[in-house]
């Protein structure tokens, strides 16, 4: 099977005048479709950048990048914003859903602009599909601010699945999210991952990245261990152990 | 291209910041409503300067006396007292393509009727002066050739005058002494209002020439004479036509008349007001450039405060072209939103104008369309620049922007 990223001698190199950031210093990477990977690192280490590069969103500085069978090097600027389109969803730190734009306006925007037209109305009822999977079709008409952060991070996620992509990438989807709704949201990702969806995040949270298949560590711009993860945690496990202990709490509280 | 969608998209942006889309009009709305304002206003005035030149009536030439010459002595225009009916008569049957000509003589008189008295202009004047001055009467009829050749005590006379001295019923038939002879009044002229000096043209009794020559002013010579020629064409020629038998006549001596065409005066006053159309258009078309740079300036703001939301755009997939093509939108929608308010705003202060102050106000066509239309091109002209700079931006950095 042929993968569907492939990093071969990656380098970021920052220059802000005379100082020279090397971010990323020769990554090699190889990413199966229907893979599960977390990227972890301290801070700096070089890993947004990396997502940034896999996103299309940045260029390496030297290097070859091959997403699915595509050399992404040669691509000019509105040919890699067709890539980000079709082929990748982007869950952002921030969420950077627009403000005052519903829900559903906001995960209807990929498919304005997707390079083939999509009537409207099989944008609506796509937008809201995507809006079920992430279990938010009861908030379509909600703005982002009548939103909680766990919400507005899945209606992110909702809007980086509506285009169908191939890979979700995620950068630091729970950072700022409580330990039950990043449950919630790691839920959904190993629900799209069981579907088939090849997805890559970034995490601080050791406990987040045992809910991927596999875990990469990343130290000043380099990948330094690279394992399978043994025992990963099951989201609906998890949720059955954090209610169970909820209603502990709720006993011995009220005893 | 996306149209329909970055349409949408475009609308969706402007109904998000509602009050920044009416703000950035507003300049646009008060530009369009003073440029539809101003040029109602300037091209009332003009039509109401063409309408009384019109009142004047078509195609009129005029001799007037030139100066005298006594031993040396020279008096200025008018002091010679040389145009005489049979200078009149002369051009009348000599000169082709000549509608009418009347000798004028012109004096001013204390008349009488009712009991009631009058200071008023009494005019001798031919029978085709009505047409030449494109006068109607209002009832009644004018008098005719052979009352001119017979001095008959007739007369026409103006609105003013028959309010004043007929306050009840009609003067036609009734009889007004001028000099204390009494003349027969045949018609009421139509109102006609006040001439450019501001004298009351309807302030006027009008008698034949050879009546008012020997009757009231008792004097031989003409004050003026006024001809109507056929055509605007036909003026150069009978201009000149006069001026070589009038001197014909005078054998070798110096000229003392003055032939003029009433275009002259004509041409100078549309002139005058055609400037005054244009400087206020020119006013009110700066402040329309001012509402474009005012679009600009609040694009170029929105543009940078927007950054965040074009980083997400572009990281979502947008092309550049969709980028510059929403800002364009969103500038082209908000200066034709502003021209169409602006065009309701213009009407309306021109009607107000028209109403409060009673200037004459013509608001035409012409000036809605292009107002609309040059609020268009300035939406584009100065929407470009923002446009083109938020497509420009850099996904990651405008990501990144706080
Ligand atoms: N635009 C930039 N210009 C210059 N240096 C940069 C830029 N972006 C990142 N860097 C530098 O590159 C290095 C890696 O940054 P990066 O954002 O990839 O780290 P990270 O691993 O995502 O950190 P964190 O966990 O804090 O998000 C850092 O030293 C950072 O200062
Ligand atoms: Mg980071």
């Amino acid at each position: 099977m042929k993968p569907v990223v492939l990093l071969e001698d990656i380098y970021k190199t920052y220059t802000n005048g005379e100082v020279q950031v090397h971010a990323v210093r020769g990554v090699t990477l190889q990413i199966e479709s229907g893979e599960f990977v977390a990227i972890m690192g301290s801070s700096g280490s070089g890993k947004s950048t990396l997502m940034n590069i896999l996103g299309c969103l940045d260029r390496p500085t030297k290097g070859r990048y091959l997403l699915d069978q595509v050399d992404t090097s040669g691509l000019e600027r509105n040919e890699r914003a067709d890539l980000r389109n079709q082929k990748l969803g982007f869950v952002f730190q921030g969420f950077n859903l627009l403000a005052r734009t519903t829900a559903v306006e906001n995960v209807e925007l990929p498919m304005l602009y997707s390079p083939i037209r999509v009537p409207p109305a099989e944008m609506r009822e796509r937008a809201m599909k995507a809006l079920d999977i992430v279990g938010l079709a009861d908030r379509a008409d909600h703005l982002p601010n009548q939103l909680s952060g766990g919400q507005q991070q899945r209606v992110a996620i909702a809007r980086a699945l509506v285009n169908h992509p191939q890979i979700l990438l995620a950068d630091e989807p729970t950072g700022n999210l409580d330990s039950r709704t990043s449950v919630e949201v790691m839920g959904v990702f190993q629900r799209l991952n069981d579907q088939g969806i090849t997805i890559v995040m970034v995490t601080h949270e050791l406990d987040i990245a045992h809910y991927c298949k596999r875990n990469l560590i990343v130290r000043d711009g380099k990948v330094v261990r690279d394992e399978a993860v043994r025992d990963r945690s099951i989201s609906a496990v998890e949720m059955e152990k954090l209610r169970n202990a909820e209603a502990a709490a709720k006993l011995i509280h009220s005893a | 291209m996306r149209i329909t969608a970055t349409s949408i998209i475009a609308l969706r942006a402007l109904r998000r910041n509602k009050l920044r889309s009416i703000l950035t009009a507003l300049g646009i709305i008060i530009g369009v409503a003073a440029v539809i304002a101003m040029v109602s206003i300037g091209n009332g005035a003009k039509s109401s300067v063409e309408s009384q030149i019109a009142s004047l009536g078509q195609n009129v030439i005029t001799v007037f006396p030139g100066s005298s010459n006594m031993g040396g002595m020279r008096g200025g225009w008018g002091s010679s007292s040389s145009l005489t009916i049979e200078d009149a008569q002369a051009i009348e049957r000599e000169v082709m393509g000549v509608v009418a000509v009347s000798g004028e003589v012109r004096d001013r008189q204390q008349v009488l009727a009712n009991g009631l008295n009058w200071n008023t202009t009494v005019m001798g004047e031919s029978p085709g002066y009505l047409s030449i001055r494109a006068w109607e009467l209002e009832t009644g009829t004018m008098f005719t050739e052979a009352d001119e050749r017979s001095t008959a005590k007739v007369a026409i006379i103006g609105r003013t005058v028959a309010n004043n001295l007929y306050t009840d019923g009609d003067p036609v038939g009734q009889t007004i002494r001028i000099r204390n002879l009494p003349f027969k009044i045949l018609g009421v002229l139509k109102p006609k209002g006040f001439n450019f000096f501001g004298s009351d043209q309807d302030d006027v009794v009008i008698v034949p020439t050879t009546s008012a020559m020997r009757r009231v002013a008792r004097r031989t010579n003409l004050s003026s004479i006024l001809i109507q020629a056929q055509s605007p064409d036909a003026m150069p020629r009978i201009q000149q036509e006069i001026t070589d038998l009038l001197q014909q006549r005078r054998g070798g001596r110096e000229p003392d008349f003055n032939v003029r065409n009433q275009m002259e005066l004509a041409e100078a006053a549309t002139a005058t007001s055609k400037t005054m159309t244009a400087l206020l258009g020119a006013i009110a078309g700066i402040s329309l450039i001012v509402g474009g740079i005012g679009i600009m300036n609040i694009m170029l703001v929105s543009v940078t405060e927007r950054t965040r939301e074009i980083g997400i755009r572009l990281a979502i997939g947008a092309h550049d072209r969709d980028v510059r093509l929403q800002f364009l939108i969103e500038a082209m929608i908000l200066s034709l939103l502003g021209g169409v308010l602006g065009v309701l705003l213009g009407i309306g202060a021109s009607e107000l104008v028209s109403v409060q102050l009673g200037w004459p106000v013509l608001v035409s066509t012409m000036s809605v369309v292009l107002a609309v239309s040059v609020s268009a091109f300035i939406g584009v002209v100065f929407g470009f620049y923002p446009a083109h700079k938020a497509s420009q931006l850099d996904p990651i950095d405008a990501l990144r922007f706080e």
